[in-house]
Formats: C-alpha cells, structure tokens, sequence
C-alpha cells in the first residue's frame, strides 16, 4: 500500500537547537498513528513542518507517494491534510458556524453551511450546536469546532497536537470514539501527545522521538507502558517515594467563603470558596483550566488583594489585604503558571531572576544589591535543583521550560514557605525534570511545609496529593482523600455532572461536554 | 534561495563594538554621496559637520554647553524609561524649571546672596517634578496615558512661559521685546573661561550621570524598576509597587529636565525668553535610546547628538546649504545607528532551496 504521507530525513535547526535530525516516517491511509514524545522533544516542529506552517531546512515529504514542492497551508489543505491546534484559533464574539465560514475558501451559503455542519457533528458523535457563540462553549467543545471545521474539508489526513491536554476524562474518551470512526473511514490521523496511556488506548503505530530524533517504532498495544517511557526518556524514571502524610494540628491557610468577581469578560466569578490545607500534606486542586483557578492563584499569591482580609488567613492571620510582597514576609512562596513573564524575566539573568523573590534572603543591604551574594544564591540553586544552564549569567529565556521550571520552584523553596502555593508544577516540563519536581515538592511537605496544587493533570495529582479538591464553575467540590476516590468521580465534579454544583450563570456558563 | 531573520540566540558581542562603528562609517558613505549628489564637495561637507566644530576651544565648549543638558534630561527620562514609564514632556518640565528658577532669581530679596544659586536649583528641579507628578498622579490614580499627559502639558508650560514673558515678567527696560529682565551675577554659573560660554553647571550633569549609573545597575530600586520596564507581571508576581515605578520614573525625569531649564537660564542665556529650549527635552528622548538607557552610552550618545546640532549649524553657516538637509543628514546618522544595533540581537541567515 502506498502510504498517505512520507517523511524522509527532515532536518530543522533553530538557534541553539536541532529541533528535528534526520526524521522519516510514515503513515498508512486509516491509519492512526502516534507521535510520541517528551516536550520539547521536536513534535510540534515536525507537524508543522507536515502542514507547511513551517519549512524544514532538508528533507522530502511525499503525499500518497508523490513529493511535495514548495509547501505551505494551502498546498496541505488541497491535498487533504488539515490540523488541529493545541491552541486554538477561534473568534470567541462570533458563532460556531461564523467560524467554520472563516476557513471555507469556496462560495458558500451560512444557512446550509450550518445544516452541513449539524449533520457531520450529528455523523460523528460531536453534538454542537452551529448557532451558539464560542465564548460561552466549553473548551471540550471548543476543540470539537475546531475538528468540525477540518471535517468540513475531508480530509485525508488529519494532525491532531495534544488534544486532550485540556480535556476531562470522559471528553477524552468521545473523542476517541471519533477518532476511530475517522479512520474507519479512511482518514489516517496523525497523533501527537507525550500521555503513555492514550496512546496505547487509541493508537496503531507510534514513532517515538527524543531530543528531536526519532528513538523507535512501536505497536504500542503490544509494546508495555515501561518500554515506551524508555525510548522516550532514554532511561528508567525515577520512582517516586511518597510516605504518608502527617497533617500539623493547626490548618496553616483558611480559606472561608473568598468570593470574588472575575476581573475581565471571560473570567470566572469564584464562588462562596472555603477549603484547609495543613503543614505535612499536598493538596490538590483539579479542574478543567478556566473553571476559575487563575482567579484562586492570584488571590491567594496576593496578586490581586481581597477586600475580606478573613477570607483568606496565612498561619492564623488574615491576610486578605497583603499584596504579594506582604504574603511571601508571612509565609507563602508562588510557583506560578507561566514562567517567563511572570515567574521570571525573560531578558534578565539568572543572578537577577534568584533577586526577584530572593532578596529578602540578605542580598540587599542598604538598598543596594550585593551583587556577590545575589550570584551566590543563584549558584546555589543552579547547583542544588541540578539546572542545565552556561552559568548564572545565562537568559532565563535560553533555559529549557523544565529547567526554568527547577530553577523557579528551587527560587521559592529557597524561602522556606510555610506554605508553597505552585500553578501546574510540570507543565511542558520533560518527563525527567517533571519527576524530581514532584519528588521536591513531596518532600518540603513532609518536611512539614503545607504545599497546595492546582494542576490540570489528574496523573499527576493523583501521584503525589494527599487530599483532592475539584474546581468547576468558580466553585469547590468537597474535599476528597486521595486513596478513597477515582478518576471516574473527578472527572465527575470537573464538569459539574455529579449534581453538587449548580450552575450559577444559567445555561450560558455552564460547561457541559 | 531566501534569507530569514532569526533572533540570536545570545546577544552578540562583537556586534555590540562593530555596530556603531559600522552606523558611523554607513553614514558618512551615504552622507557623502548625498552630497555628491547634489553638486558640493563631500569632503569639504563631512569636514564641516564633524571636524570644524572640533577644532577650536570655543568649538569643544559650544560641544559641552550643548551636550550637557541632553545628558542631564536623558539620564533622568531613562530611569522611566527602563520601567516602560513614558514622559515625553521632557520639554514642558525644563520649560516649568526655568520659570520657577528665573522667578526666585529675579525676585529674592537678597540679589547678592551665595545662596542665590542653590535656591535656583532647588526651585527649577521642584518645579519640574511638580510638573512631571501631574501625569504621575493621573497614571497612578486614573490610569491615564502619561504619554499623552506630559506632551500636552508642554504646550501648556510653552503658552504660560509666554504669557509670562509677554506679560507680567516683561523687563520694563527691555524695548517692548517678550523677555525678562537679565538675571543679577549672583544668579549666573560662573563660566570656565570669560571667553567661552560653557560653564560650571557642567558638573551637575556629571554627578547626574553617576547617580544614574548606581541607580540604575547598583540599587535594588533601580533593580525592581528595570522588572517593572520588562516584565510587568514579573513585578507584580514579586509584589514591587507598580505606582512606585510610575512615579520614581516620571520625578526622576522630571526632576533632570527642571534642573536642566535652570541651568539653561542661568547660563548662557541669563533671562527668559519664550525660546527658552532649542528642543532639548525632545532631542533627550533620542540620546536616552540611542544611549541604550545606560549612563556611559548616554554621555557618548548626548555627545553626538550636539556634535549633529553644531556640525548642522556650521554647514548652514559656512556653506549656505537649507537647514532641511542637515535635518536629513542627522536623521540618516540615527536611522543607520538604530539598524544596526538590531544586528546584535538578530542575525540574517541563508535558508537552504525548496527541493
């Protein structure tokens, strides 16, 4: 059989990086494959490279065995090829088939359009409603505009990039369901992801990389979860050791009724919140993002202040009104969710990114900056959290995210918090890194620390937590042990189907999948 | 075959010394030419705009009395600017501490009192932060544009500088002529030399460049404005006061530029007149950039800047050539210095053919 598309040794260089050597592979028509591996391992180079978003430095890529010449979008699309984003591109103020209108490059007809989309959502089990404006769709349903708009083209090959980072578990699993009716059809599906388990459930073929080469082949139904995790690491992972908690008497952060308006249109109003966490435990807080966890993190990192200073009580204290400077001399330190721009600054050193919250450690005197003491403690870091870097002059923008990510979280418990309040500790943090990361903020914990998580990946929670919450609509679930629940029932309270949570905005806000 | 521009991944260092060097040489090859062109020799052009300036004692200290205000305003507008605080009024702020300056000179009620000149100083710095706190308080409280706050209030000093030496402050025995009477001697920088303008006010300006430097690369305030400039969610996330920023950034601003009106009254020019400033707190805003923000390239940067003033005045002067090529020439001098320095932080590469 011809395949529908090959790769032959495609070669991409960026400054400083080889994103993707001497890469070929290919793909059977009704084939689902998987590219499989770590970020920042090359994948979403090479799709785009497919799709001709981006041109690669060498190489050939033959379409149902002819080469592609000068490629770009369009010529992709004509061929049949279509790609679905792990960020999307969608009009939020407009309808669903406003946007699908957008990529139709044919005359067409809004009111047939919309029958044709509701027949092809209909076909493939992704009941969407054409007429509904995108901003009050969930992001479960968001992804199936998205999908719908390539369908509307029929493809021949469609390239999915991580789509489920931002799924519950049962949104993933009607996903699948699509998928294979895809390629039942004939439709070869490329996809992309560095999530193990999915890849055995869903794929055919997977072609691993690592460090932008590819490592193997595998029939990942027939290969075991180990063996895969070594081609794509390239060693064993660590084991995580994680002992049982031993909650201190007294809770050190109170969280009583914090309700607060969100700050722009798309936000979330948080509501009527209350919720423990002790020194000695990890608490978890899961949830599909944009359910009002951005809201939380910047109340509770001092960010935005709360009017209601007992709403919010550090070790006893209300501490409502604290601006973040205030919260850190109490006690919290922050990992946030993004790192450049917001954990550090991109364009400044190591040395001056370890003074961001670091100062208070003794590196300013006089309202000078020791400069030696600032290296000092930087170097300290560095050394400590093993960050790959050419020093402590080096840009917090030419580090990887995962070493960025070591340096950061090693910045805060330099600190020594009493309580560590981190925004999804391994977010497109390699699997090595990810590991120690977790295995750092298991330890501050049991060495006392009261540690909170809010995380969108439920493996991950699951790991290492020792409490469970779920955040919906701006509200909190009950608190649930993590060696007494699942994921069938967090996936539940994630979209609000358990019927603990009504929704507070009518039908426009609420997140049905 | 294409060319892609591609961000380096380190700043180079190289290119940090070729560049300028580079912009120079660019310029005086297309300066040439330009002249060329139009039928003069170039030769005798280029020696015009840069060398004959130089030649005399009075040439280096026209040099110096020029560039020292553009240091001045550019070491304090610099401040703002690392911390993406805007104030563009430079202007209006030196215009406010001339007045201010000029009022205690003329009306202290003791002429020949040493403290005559440091009360000055005192006087034109307070007025132009006060100027300049008017869009800090607005940014601050209201969060309005202080881009456009400090630019519409240098009309506003512009008119009132007018009013004032139109009216009230006219010298009474000063012909009818919109200007006040000449400052008393006690009220004046002494020159160095009785024969050529520049004069002690230049050391202020030299202390100026100093505290800027530790500021800026010394103090931890300094330290947290440069967060605020680059990251402002960086500052926020570290609990740095967005509101300090905004206000160290415009004072310190504003604080130069008055100083810098001060010195100007009671310097060369010994009164007020409603052309107090040949442009100096806008010409500031160039020096601070090309400057790169940072004391030592702001003093070469000021340099050069009234070397372009002088050479610009002698061509005009010596060669009857229109003003408007001399503007030209300058701007073909900064747009060839800015290019260049885009070739330190990017790099232009050859990409291999599509098949």
């Amino acid at each position: 059989m011809i395949p529908r598309l090959e790769l032959r040794n495609i070669c991409k260089r960026y400054p400083g990086v080889v994103a993707n050597d001497d890469v070929s592979l290919s793909i059977l028509p009704g084939e689902i494959h998987a590219v499989l591996g770590e970020n920042g391992a090359g994948k979403s180079t090479l799709m785009k490279i497919i799709y001709g978003a981006v041109q690669a430095d060498s190489g050939e890529i033959l379409c149902d065995g002819n080469p592609i010449h000068s490629h770009n979008p369009a010529v992709s699309r004509a061929l049949g090829i279509e790609m679905v984003y792990q960020h999307f591109a969608l009009f939020e103020s407009v309808s669903v088939v406003e946007n699908i209108a957008l990529s139709v490059t044919t005359p067409f007809n809004l009111a047939a359009l919309s029958r044709k989309v509701l027949e092809l959502s209909q076909r493939y089990g992704m009941p969407i409603d054409p007429a509904r404006l995108v901003h009050n769709l969930s992001v479960g349903e968001r992804q199936r505009v998205e999908i719908l708009r390539c369908l509307l083209q029929n493809p021949k090959l469609l390239i999915l990039d991580e789509p489920t980072s931002v799924l519950t578990p049962q949104a993933v699993l009607r996903l699948f369901d699509t998928l294979r009716q895809l390629a039942a059809e004939g439709c070869s599906i490329l996809y992309i992801s560095h999530k193990l388990d999915e890849v055995q459930t869903l794929c055919d073929t997977a072609t691993v990389f690592r460090n932008g080469r590819v490592t193997g082949t595998a029939r990942p139904k027939q290969t075991t979860a180990t063996e895969l995790a070594r081609m794509m690491v390239g060693s064993k992972l660590p084991e995580m050791h994680v002992s049982p908690p031993v909650p201190a008497e007294k809770p050190m952060l109170e969280i009583r009724g914090l309700s607060a308006a969100a700050t722009d249109i798309y936000g979330v109003d948080l509501a009527d919140i209350s919720f423990d966490v002790f020194g000695g435990e990890i608490v978890g807080i899961a949830g599909v993002s944009g359910n009002g966890q951005a809201e939380l993190v910047s109340l509770l990192s001092g960010e935005r202040l709360h009017p209601q200073s007992n709403a919010i009580r550090i070790g006893g204290i209300a501490s409502g009104h604290l601006d973040a400077d205030g919260r850190r001399r109490a006690g919290i330190a922050f990992v946030p969710e993004e790192r450049l721009g917001r954990g550090a600054v991109p364009a400044h050193s190591l040395i001056e990114n370890g003074l961001l919250t670091g100062h208070r450690l003794g590196s300013v005197r006089h309202g000078m900056v020791d400069r030696k003491r600032a290296a000092d403690f930087s170097r300290d870091i560095v050394e400590k959290f093993k960050v790959k870097t050419n020093g402590v002059r080096a840009k917090a923008q030419s580090l990887s995210g995962g070493n960025l990510q070591k340096f950061i979280v090693g910045r805060e418990i330099a600190l020594q918090p009493k309580l560590l309040l981190v925004s999804q500790p391994t977010w497109g943090v390699d699997v090595g890194a990810a590991a120690f990361i977790r295995q750092t903020l298991v330890d501050l914990s049991r060495a006392g620390a009261a540690v909170l998580i809010v995380s969108e990946e439920l493996d991950e929670l699951f790991e290492i937590c020792d409490r469970l919450l779920v955040i919906c609509n701006g509200r909190l679930s009950k608190s649930l042990i993590r060696t007494q629940t699942d994921r069938e029932e967090v996936g539940l309270l994630m979209t609000g189907l358990d019927g603990s949570v009504v929704a507070n905005g009518g039908d426009s806000l609420a997140l049905h999948d | 075959m294409r060319f892609t521009i591609e961000q380096r991944p380190e700043p180079s260092a190289v290119m940090r010394v070729v560049a300028p060097v580079a912009a120079i040489a660019l310029t005086l090859v297309v300066g040439a030419g330009l002249f060329a062109a139009l039928g003069h020799n170039p030769v005798a052009m280029l020696d015009a705009f840069f060398i004959a300036p130089l030649n005399s004692l009075n040439g280096l200290s026209e040099l110096l009395l020029k560039a020292s205000p553009l240091i001045l305003i550019a070491c304090g507008l610099a401040v703002g600017f690392r911390a993406n605080v805007w104030n563009i009024g430079a202007e209006g702020q030196l215009i406010m501490g001339a007045i201010a300056a000029t009022g205690v000179g003329l009306f202290y009620p003791n002429p020949d009192s040493v403290l005559l000149l440091p009360l000055m100083f005192l006087a034109g710095m307070a007025a132009g932060m006060a100027w300049a706190a008017i869009p800090a308080f607005l940014r601050a409280r209201m969060n309005t544009s202080e881009i456009l706050v400090t630019l519409m209030l240098t009309y506003v000093a512009t008119l009132f500088l007018s009013w004032l030496v139109h009216g009230p402050w006219r010298d009474p025995a000063g012909f009818n002529y919109p200007q006040t009477a000449m400052l008393p001697p006690y009220a004046l920088f002494a020159p160095f030399d009785d024969a050529y303008r520049v004069n002690h006010s230049v050391f202020i300006t030299a202390v100026a460049v100093v505290v800027m430097w530790i500021f800026t690369d010394r103090s931890f305030l300094g330290y947290k404005m440069a967060v605020a400039g680059a990251a402002p969610l960086a500052a926020r996330y570290a609990g740095f006061r967005e509101s300090a920023a905004i206000w160290i950034g415009l004072l310190a601003g504003g604080a130069a530029a008055g100083v810098a009106g001060m010195a100007e009254a009671a310097g060369p020019l010994g009164q007020l007149s409603p052309n107090v400033s040949p442009g100096y707190g806008f010409a500031a805003i160039i020096v601070a950039f090309v400057g790169r923000l940072n004391a030592f390239g702001i003093v070469l940067a000021g340099l050069l800047m009234s070397l372009l003033f002088l050479g610009g005045e002698t061509v005009q002067v010596s060669l009857g050539l229109p003003s408007a090529l001399t503007r030209v020439f300058q701007g073909v001098l900064l747009f060839f210095l800015l290019a260049a320095d885009f070739f330190i932080f990017y790099r232009i590469r050859r990409v291999g053919g599509q098949n």
